[in-house]
C-alpha cells in the first residue's frame, strides 16, 4: 500500500509550540477493511518543545507487536533516538485510516505510508530550520532529533523548530526523499516491546482489566447448540442471588441457510449482571433454562466423517481448478499413490477469554474492546442498538492474543445490547467454557488425493477431492481453497476438486487460515510422493520447483497476488537445509528429521524438525530450524524471532493434541485440559531462525512461519518410525507430547 | 462473611461469599488487576500469586482458605519492577500478548526464592503449569536463568563473606 495521489499530509501547529503531522488516507488498502474510511485528520506525530516525540500506535495489538513495530517505520524516518520516543495507543477513529489486526497485513500496509509519514515531518523540519539560518536545505542534515547546518556546524533540536514547522506547506508526499537503508538506526534493531515492563508489574492494561466507576460484570449464557433459543427460565430465582442486579432473556430472529452467517452478532440467550463476576457466574450455575434448541441439535462430528468418505466416492459438487488431463495420467502412471487426510475443527482459545466493557448513556455509547476489527464492531453495534456510528466510541486495548478470534465482534454486541439495558459501565466476560463452545472454529476438512509417478519418479498428476463445509458455492468461513495453492503450476495433470457439507457451528479465522491445514495435507503427500520415487525428501521438491509445469503467471512478485515465487522457496529449502546439516547427519534409531515449505500471507517459510519417537509413541521434537524470507528487512528482528518461535510452538499444539468435536450439536471439549497446548517442557529445546533477505517490501509475520511446523513434524514422526499419520491430532493416532 | 487478609503488605478485610476465589476477590473487589483469569479450573497458571510464600492458583483458592494469608500479586513483586525477574524479562524481551506473564513471573519468583542456580529442568518443573498460548517457552527460559544470574551476583556483592558451595556455573 501507498500514500496514493488522493492521500496527503497536513502539519497542524499544536497548542504549546508542538506540531502534529497528519495522514489523509482516501482509500483503503483491500476491500476486505471495508468501505474507504471517511475522511477526518488524524496524528501519528507529536513533536514536543522539549524535543520528546509522541508517535501513535493505530492498529489493535494482539501479541504480534504493531505497537512497537509501527512507530518504529515512524520514527526511523523521522531521524529521533527511539529512546526520546513515547509511544500512545490510538483510539479507534476512521482519520487514523485501517486500523485492524489480522493477515499479517501490518507491515506491508504500514511499511510504506508510516515511514513516509516520518520522513515528511522531517523533510519539513529541515526546510524550517534552513529559512531560520537563510541556507539552502541541501546544506543541513539531520541526527538524533536535531537539525544539523554541514559548514557552520550550528543545530537545533526537533523541539525548536516544531512552531515553524507548523506553518509550512506541505511537500507532495511523492516529492520526500526516504533515508537510504543502509543509514537505518531503528529499522533492524531489536528494540523492546513498548508495554514490556507494564505487562511484568501487572498494570492493568488488557481489556478484561477495564474497570470504570459503578461498573457492573455480566456473563451472558447462550445455547450449547448453535442457533438455540431460551424459550424459559427461573429468572425470578435468579434475580435474588448473591450479588445479581438484573437477569434477562435477549430474543434475536432466527439464523436461516445451511450454514451460519459470519460475525451474525447477538445471539439469543440470558444476561446476569451482578456486582462481581463471580456473582454473575456462579448464578449462572443455578440458571434452569428450557431450550428450543432449533435445527442443529442432531449434528455430530461422526456423521460429518462417514458423509464426507461417502463424498469422497461420488462425483465433487464443484471443480475448483483443471490443467491437463488427470485421468489419462494416473492411467498412464508407472506408480500412484493415494492418501486421504483429516483435520478437525479447532478453536482460537486465546488466554484472554472474550470480553468487552460498554457504557450507554444519553444515546451514546463508549465500548473498550480488544477487537482486531474494531471497525467493523462498531458498525454492528450502532445497527443492533439503532444508534448512528458516531454516538459509538471505541477504545481500543491490548489482547491477550487474537489468532483471529477477535475479527468477530460477537461479545461486542452482547457488551453494547446489555449496557443499553442497564444504563450503568458493564464489563461482559466469557468464561473459557463460554470461549471454546462458541468459537468461530477452524474449519475441518478431509482431503483425498491421488497421485501419479513416471519412471523417473516425477510427479505426473495430481487430483484432490477436498471435502469441507459450506452452503451450495459457498463455503464456510475460512474453508475455501485457493485455485493456485501449491502443488499447482508445478504439474501437467493437475485438479482440485470441492464437495460441501451443511454445518450448524461458525467457522473462522485462524492464525494462517486455510494454510494452516493445507500444509499439513499438502507437505505430507509430497513427502509421501518423495518416498514413493525414492528420493530424499528435499531433492524431490527441488526437483519439482525446478521443473514447474506451466509458467509462473503475471504478477508472481505482488506480494497479495498470492503467486508463488519459486526463487524465494528454493532459497528458504536451501537454508534451512544447510543449517540443518539435512542428509548430512547420522541419527539415531526411533529419531528422524522431516522438511516442509510453505508459502502464505507473502511469507516463504521453510522448515526442519528433530524428533525422536519412543516405543509408547511419546513424540519429542528436539530441534527446529526455521528459514523465512518475507522481504528485504527484518523491522524488529527480538520480536520476529519470538513471533516464529511462537509459530512452531503453536503448530505443535495445532498437530499433536487439538480438536474440538460436536455431538448432539454441542461442542464436546469445555477447557484447555481438553484442548490442549503444548507446555514448556514439552516445547522444542531449541528453535533456530534465519531470515533470508530479499528485495521484496516487508511482509508480515504473524502467520506464515506456522504452516510448515506441522508437516516438518509429521514428516520427522515417519521418518523416526515409518508410520505415515495423515489425520490431525495425532493424539488421535496414540502419539503423545513428551 | 468478613475475611481478613494481607495483599502485598496491605492488610484488608473484604466482605464476600466464602466460596469466592481469591482470584475474583483480587480483580472484582480489590481492583488489583495484574492477575489473570484464564481457565477457572486450575490448568493455565495465568491466576498465579504466593500465598504465604508459596505459589498458589487463585481461582483455586477460596478466600476462606486464604483468610488471614499473607498474599503477593504481581503488582507486590517489586515496588518499581526491579525484581530480578522483572528486570531479565524486559532484557530478554519475553512477551508477545503478555496476558500469561504475570503467572509466569509469579511461578519464576517462588522457583527462584528457593534455588538461585536452577538447570532447565528445574525451570520446566516449576513453570509447566503456566500456559503460554504464544508460545513464548523459550524467552521464559532464557530470562529466568538471566534473573537467577542477575539474583546471585546481588547476593554476592551484599553478602561477600558467603561461601559459595556448590554454585557449578551454567549456561
Amino acid at each position: 500500500m501507498e500514500i496514493n495521489r488522493r492521500s496527503f499530509l497536513q502539519a497542524t501547529a499544536l497548542t504549546g509550540g508542538g506540531i502534529l503531522l497528519s495522514l489523509y488516507p482516501e482509500t483503503q488498502a483491500k476491500a476486505q477493511f471495508g468501505p474507504p474510511a471517511k475522511l477526518s485528520p488524524s496524528a501519528f506525530v507529536k513533536i514536543h518543545p522539549d524535543g520528546k516525540v509522541t508517535l501513535m500506535a493505530r492498529s489493535p495489538e494482539v501479541g504480534q507487536g504493531a505497537k512497537t513495530m509501527m512507530p518504529m517505520l515512524i520514527a526511523e524516518e523521522l531521524d529521533v533516538d527511539w529512546k526520546s520516543v513515547k509511544v500512545e495507543q490510538s483510539d479507534f477513529d476512521p482519520k487514523y485510516g485501517f486500523q485492524f489486526a489480522g493477515g499479517s497485513f501490518g507491515t506491508p500496509g504500514s511499511w510504506e505510508p508510516l515511514r513516509r509519514v516520518g520522513a515528511t515531518m522531517r523533510y519539513l523540519l529541515v526546510i524550517a530550520a534552513a529559512q531560520e539560518w537563510v541556507v539552502p536545505t541541501t546544506e543541513c542534515f539531520t541526527a538524533s532529533g536535531r537539525v544539523f547546518h554541514r559548514p557552520t556546524n550550528k543545530s537545533l533540536g526537533y523541539g525548536e523548530l516544531a512552531a515553524k514547522t507548523s506553518a509550512l506547506p506541505l511537500p507532495d508526499p511523492k516529492a520526500v526523499p526516504f533515508k537510504d537503508p543502509k543509514d537505518y538506526k531503528i529499522i533492524g534493531r531489536s528494540t523492546a516491546g513498548v508495554d514490556v515492563t507494564q505487562i511484568t508489574t501487572g498494570k492493568p492494561i488488557f481489556g478484561i482489566d477495564v474497570t470504570l466507576p459503578n461498573m457492573l460484570y455480566a456473563a451472558y449464557h447462550k445455547c450449547p447448540v448453535f442457533g438455540g433459543k431460551v424459550v424459559s427460565a427461573n429468572l425470578e430465582e435468579i434475580k435474588k442471588m448473591y450479588g445479581v442486579r438484573h437477569a434477562f432473556v435477549v430474543e434475536v430472529p432466527d439464523i436461516m441457510g445451511n450454514i451460519l452467517p459470519s460475525d451474525p452478532g447477538l445471539e439469543s440467550g440470558i444476561a446476569i449482571v451482578a456486582d462481581n463476576w463471580w456473582a454473575a457466574q456462579s448464578a449462572r450455575k443455578k440458571l434452569n433454562v428450557v431450550w428450543n434448541e432449533g435445527r442443529w441439535a442432531n449434528q455430530n462430528s461422526e456423521d460429518f466423517a462417514k458423509r464426507a468418505l461417502e463424498m469422497s466416492t461420488q462425483t465433487p459438487a464443484r471443480t475448483v481448478k483443471v490443467d491437463g488431463d488427470i485421468d489419462t495420467a494416473l492411467q498412464g502412471a508407472s506408480k500412484t499413490v493415494e492418501g486421504k487426510y483429516v483435520y478437525p475443527f479447532i478453536s482460537h482459545a486465546t488466554l484472554e477469554p472474550q470480553n468487552c466493557t460498554a457504557h450507554f448513556k444519553d444515546g451514546k455509547i463508549e465500548i473498550w474492546s480488544t477487537s482486531q476489527v474494531p471497525g467493523s464492531g462498531r458498525s454492528m453495534v450502532a445497527k443492533q442498538l439503532g444508534i448512528p456510528e458516531s454516538a459509538v466510541t471505541l477504545y481500543m486495548l491490548r489482547a491477550g492474543g487474537g489468532f483471529g478470534r477477535r475479527l468477530t465482534n460477537d461479545y461486542m454486541v452482547e457488551a453494547a445490547y446489555i449496557a443499553k439495558q442497564v444504563g450503568v459501565p458493564v464489563k461482559l466476560i466469557w468464561s473459557r467454557e463460554d470461549d471454546m463452545a462458541h468459537d468461530y472454529y477452524r474449519p475441518g476438512g478431509f482431503q483425498f488425493l491421488k497421485a501419479g509417478l513416471d519412471a523417473s519418479g516425477k510427479v505426473v498428476a495430481w487430483r484432490n477431492h477436498y471435502v469441507t463445509y459450506g452452503d451450495g458455492n459457498r463455503y464456510a468461513d475460512a474453508a475455501d481453497m485457493r485455485p493456485n495453492e501449491f502443488p499447482q503450476r508445478f504439474i501437467a495433470n493437475f485438479g482440485l476438486y470441492s464437495s460441501v457439507l451443511p454445518l450448524g457451528i461458525r467457522t473462522g479465522y485462524l492464525r494462517a487460515p486455510g494454510s494452516n491445514a493445507f500444509a499439513f495435507v499438502i507437505q505430507s503427500f509430497i513427502d509421501e510422493l518423495a518416498h514413493a520415487a525414492g528420493k530424499d525428501p528435499l531433492a524431490f521438491r527441488l526437483e519439482m520447483l525446478a521443473n514447474p509445469a506451466f509458467p509462473s503467471p503475471p504478477g508472481a512478485n505482488n506480494p497479495f497476488a498470492g503467486n508463488l515465487d519459486v526463487k524465494r522457496v528454493q532459497g528458504v529449502l536451501e537454508l534451512v537445509a544447510e543449517k540443518a546439516g539435512w542428509g548430512k547427519r547420522v541419527l539415531p534409531k526411533g529419531t528422524g528429521m522431516g522438511i516442509a515449505f510453505h508459502f502464505s500471507h507473502s511469507g516463504y517459510f521453510a522448515e526442519v524438525a528433530e524428533v525422536s519417537v519412543s516405543a509408547q509413541k511419546g513424540v519429542k521434537v528436539h530441534k527446529v530450524w526455521v528459514a523465512g524470507d518475507i522481504g528485504s528487512h527484518i523491522i524488529n528482528p527480538i520480536a520476529a524471532e519470538n513471533m516464529v518461535q511462537g509459530s512452531v510452538v503453536d503448530g505443535l499444539s495445532e498437530l499433536m493434541s487439538q480438536e474440538i468435536t460436536l455431538k448432539s450439536g454441542r461442542v464436546v471439549q469445555t477447557n484447555y485440559h481438553q484442548h490442549k497446548m503444548a507446555r514448556m517442557s514439552q516445547s522444542p529445546a531449541r528453535i533456530e531462525v534465519h531470515f533470508l533477505t530479499s528485495e521484496n517490501a516487508p511482509t508480515g509475520l504473524g502467520e506464515p512461519a506456522l504452516p510448515p511446523i506441522l508437516p516438518a513434524i509429521a514428516n520427522a514422526i515417519f521418518a523416526a518410525t515409518g508410520e505415515r499419520i495423515r489425520e490431525i491430532p495425532f493424539s488421535k493416532s496414540g502419539y503423545t507430547l513428551e | 462473611m468478613q475475611f481478613k487478609i494481607t495483599v502485598n503488605g496491605k492488610a484488608t478485610n473484604v466482605d464476600v461469599p466464602e466460596d469466592m476465589p481469591l482470584l475474583w476477590v483480587l480483580r472484582d473487589v480489590l481492583h488489583l488487576n495484574g492477575t489473570k483469569y484464564g481457565c477457572g479450573i486450575g490448568q493455565c497458571g495465568a491466576c498465579m500469586v504466593h500465598v504465604n510464600g508459596r505459589p498458589a492458583r487463585s481461582c483455586l483458592t477460596s478466600i476462606s482458605s486464604a483468610a488471614n494469608a499473607k498474599v503477593v500479586t504481581i503488582e507486590g513483586l517489586s515496588i518499581d519492577g526491579s525484581h530480578p525477574l522483572q528486570v531479565a524479562w524486559k532484557d530478554v524481551d519475553v512477551p508477545q500478548c503478555g496476558y500469561c506473564q504475570a503467572g509466569q513471573i509469579m511461578s519464576a519468583a517462588a522457583l527462584l526464592a528457593t534455588n538461585v542456580n536452577p538447570t532447565d529442568k528445574d525451570i520446566d518443573n516449576a513453570l509447566d503449569g503456566n500456559l503460554c498460548r504464544c508460545g513464548t517457552y523459550l524467552r521464559i527460559r532464557h530470562a529466568v536463568h538471566a534473573a537467577a544470574k542477575i539474583k546471585r551476583e546481588s547476593t554476592k556483592k551484599t553478602a561477600p563473606k558467603t561461601t559459595s558451595s556448590g554454585s557449578k556455573k551454567r549456561q
